[in-house]
């Protein structure tokens, strides 16, 4: 496989969605262990810990099914389509999530605060159990035919190891929430969050060898490409050391430098899934001839070079004002009067 | 009912609902610049106050906004999945560059415009705004070239056959100013803002009508009203343009708005009017000529009719029609209160004036309505079409979404968005009658 703009395409989507999975997946995170906060206070805290950049987080999702759009129409066309109620689900999941964070703190009443709250958290968790479950089908593969169009149902995308994955995203959300809630509280809710961080690693290190053990055995065209580029086995061993190096220096009281193993340790997870994935995007169970791979499913040559004029014109933009709103609001949480 | 037609109400439901917002935010946007700048310029802490109460509205009309507009851009894969194989490698370009060069730059700086009042000095604080402002409109640069591409494609060529038959980019720049794109960008632009300026000068009416935080009221009704003018006199303009280009390039489209049947006749238009579809004739009040006049700028040369066309080629002659003629209407309302708006101000005698203060308060629902009917000129005027001359609507539904399923979305659709719609009323009252905070603080509290 040499590099072509289809190659560099399927990057860059994937580097969209991966920078997804970072940023957005500690806001969903925080949004799944709302609920095991004690007080109103503590429920505004982590609100405001994600208030100024949610947002933001979640523009890497609109702009990595734009580039998805434009670069793969075949895949965004017949995943959207195939999985159409599960996409609906995760639609309305977003909306909540999205009104919930906005309306929760405008009125002053209790109930008011609560229903919100359940709806902020329930939504993240099933945002997060539903982005699990629609990379554990792509992993897994679905039934496409010659004619790129899905052939299953709803209940199609239901199984051990979709749903498999999708805890494991959850597991990973919430751990990545969690250190991002410790980094940002101090006091009481700063312990609380240093045992989140604990028991959800728990649950993401035994979720992780259940989904690598199922994969092994069960979708060991995951693996092909590491057996025919040995190299590529630094990026499981980046991934490993990562998630190692989380409790050392958290024992440390070194919070900053968890999150970035646990940045690191979901960017190298979603390397091994789209390197794993490659050439496909969308891997037919009926016949693998079927499935959507980076040449059969994409754009033109002319538009994706179009396209990665425009990333490259963009995208230093994009990371820029990233890193200036993250350096702005850095630091603790502070409740101040134009707070959530 | 069939899976077309459902998806045509489930699309025609989520847009007409997610725009209620993005003009808001546009023209919000622009009034909050001024608000700040003038704060910037002359120091004076009413202007900031002022910038306080309404970045709060913004942040609420935002965020509904987003919730609304990732329902948009999904749904094109979900129930669209033809059209977007069709028309991905083209119309798909122009959503993601919005994402690339709008969303990151609104989002981004939006932290800034609601949470960064105490991080960042006040000139950065202006900065942002401006930043959010310009995003919101590079958002609309970018909706509006993909829907003009719908409306009059140009930069493309067709490849493949039978299923496999889909548009290519030929010429970027040339999709980019396609024939309609900007002149309906503008129009867009100019209909948002009047609806963020009647909004500051709605709210401002009510204040002073009910004698409390006067400073506030009048200020923001003197900054809505000069927006206003200025972009509804322009609509005026851009109306107008928008016409011309229609009656070159969807003449059918054009013939519909104004309920031409005759093939090839001078035509006239109509104040108002009904038509009556069985016998392609219109009853109204109108003036004959005029439309031969207005887009060919001599009364005698013929315009083309519906009768050129197949009836299967023909939009929906009735709603195109009214729902033009309710736009255009509504706009010539807008401009009409906004100039007695400012003659009365000049004379010194609008804050006296109750009755015109009333007609203030209830005119913000004019942009909306106007915005609304706007949009379904556009998109039933372009019917049978999904794409102009190119593809036709029921062909890009999705093939393997039944029935049952997009039924059970637009239920769910129409129960979440009420439930939204009057949550939404119900903070933004509660937003207003707890009004501004009266001393120069830095903020109300949460």
């Amino acid at each position: 496989m040499h590099l072509d703009l289809n190659l560099i395409w399927y990057f860059l989507v994937g580097i969209l969605l991966t920078g997804y999975a970072v940023l957005d997946g500690f806001d969903m995170g925080v949004g799944a262990l709302h609920l095991f906060t004690r007080t109103d206070r503590d429920r505004r805290i982590m609100l405001n810990a994600i208030g100024p950049v949610w947002d933001g987080n979640e523009v890497w999702l609109v702009t990595g099914g734009g580039a998805l759009f434009a670069a793969f129409p075949d895949v965004y066309a017949t995943v959207f389509s195939g999985f159409y109620m599960a996409f609906m689900l995760l639609l309305f999941a977003l909306i909540f999530r999205a009104v919930a964070i906005e309306f929760r703190g405008k009125e002053p009443m209790g109930w008011w605060h609560q229903v919100w709250d359940v709806c902020f958290s329930l939504s993240s968790v099933v945002s997060s159990l539903l982005i699990g479950v629609a990379l554990g089908n792509l992993i897994w593969g679905v039934p496409i035919g010659a004619d790129k169009e899905f052939q299953g149902n709803f209940f199609t995308l239901i199984h051990p190891y979709s749903l498999g994955v999708g805890v494991l995203v959850l597991a990973a959300f919430m751990m990545h929430g969690a250190i991002y809630a410790a980094m940002k509280t101090e006091g009481e809710l700063h312990e609380q969050a240093r045992g989140w961080v604990r028991n959800s690693m728990i649950f993401f290190v035994a979720a992780y060898l259940v989904t690598t053990v199922a994969t092994l055995i069960h979708v060991p065209r995951m693996f092909a490409a590491f057996g025919r580029y040995p190299a590529l086995f630094l990026l499981p061993l980046v991934n490993v050391l990562a998630i190692a190096n989380i409790p050392r220096v958290m024992a440390k009281g070194k919070d900053f430098q968890a999150f970035l193993s646990s940045c690191v340790s979901l960017f190298s997870l979603m390397a091994i899934f789209g390197i794993g994935m490659m050439p496909d995007l969308v891997y037919s169970t009926l016949d693998p001839q079927w499935s959507l791979t980076l040449y059969n499913a994409a754009s033109s040559p002319k538009t994706l070079g179009i396209m990665l004029v425009i990333a490259l014109i963009g995208m230093p933009l994009v990371v820029g004002y990233t890193v200036s709103i993250y350096w702005i609001f850095r630091g603790k949480v502070k409740l101040e009067n134009t707070s959530y | 009912m069939d899976v077309v037609l459902l998806s045509r109400i489930q699309f025609a439901l989520t847009i007409a609902f997610h725009y209620i917002f993005p003009p808001i935010s546009i023209g919000l946007g622009v009034i909050l610049v001024v608000m700040e700048g003038l704060f910037l310029k002359t120091k004076n802490p009413l202007y900031e106050r002022m910038a306080h109460f309404w970045v709060k509205v913004f942040g609420l009309v935002f965020a509904i906004g987003v919730a609304s507009g990732i329902v948009m851009e999904f749904q094109f894969g979900t129930n669209w999945s033809y059209y977007s194989r069709y028309v991905g490698d083209v119309f798909g370009s122009a959503l993601a560059a919005e994402g690339v060069f709008a969303f990151f730059l609104e989002s981004g700086f939006l932290a800034i415009l609601l949470f960064g009042w105490n991080k960042v000095g006040p000139k950065m604080h202006f900065f942002s705004t401006l930043m959010v402002s310009l995003g919101a409109m590079f958002s609309a640069i970018w909706i509006v070239v993909a829907n003009s591409w719908m409306q009059t494609p140009a930069g493309y060529h067709i490849v493949g056959e039978g299923l496999r038959q889909r548009a290519e980019i030929t010429d970027f720049l040339a999709l980019v100013f396609n024939p309609s794109s900007m002149d309906r960008l503008l129009h867009v632009l100019l209909a948002a803002w009047q609806t963020g300026a009647w909004l500051a000068i709605s709210v401002g009416a009510f204040y002073l009508l009910k004698k409390r935080h006067e400073d506030f009221a009048k200020a923001s009704i003197k900054i809505g009203l000069v927006v206003a003018l200025l972009s509804s006199v322009l609509q005026l303009f851009s109306g107008h343009s928008s016409a011309i280009i229609v009656s070159k390039y969807q003449p059918v489209k054009l013939a519909a708005m104004e309920g031409v049947y005759e093939a090839s006749a001078p035509a006239g238009m109509w104040l108002f009017g009904y038509v009556d579809e069985k016998n392609e004739k219109v009853l109204g009040l109108g003036m004959p000529r005029l439309l031969s006049l207005m887009v060919h700028f001599n009364s005698s040369t013929p315009v083309q009719g519906l009768r050129s066309v197949a009836v299967k080629d023909r939009p929906p002659v009735q709603a195109t029609f009214q729902a033009y003629h309710l736009m255009v209407m509504i706009g010539m309302g807008l401009i009409g209160l906004s100039m007695l708006g400012c003659f009365l101000w000049w004379r010194g005698k609008l804050f006296e004036t109750a009755w015109v203060l009333k007609l203030f308060v209830i005119a913000v629902i004019g942009p909306q309505f106007a915005n609304q009917f706007g949009w379904m000129t556009a998109e039933i005027g372009r019917q049978p079409w999904i794409v102009y001359g190119l593809l036709r609507t029921e062909q890009g539904v999705s093939r393997v979404v039944s029935a049952g399923n997009v039924l059970a979305s637009i239920i769910l659709f129409s129960c979440v968005y009420a439930l939204l719609l009057f949550l939404f009323l119900f903070l933004l009252n509660q937003k207003i009658k707890a009004g501004p905070v009266e001393e120069a603080g830095p903020s109300q509290t949460a």
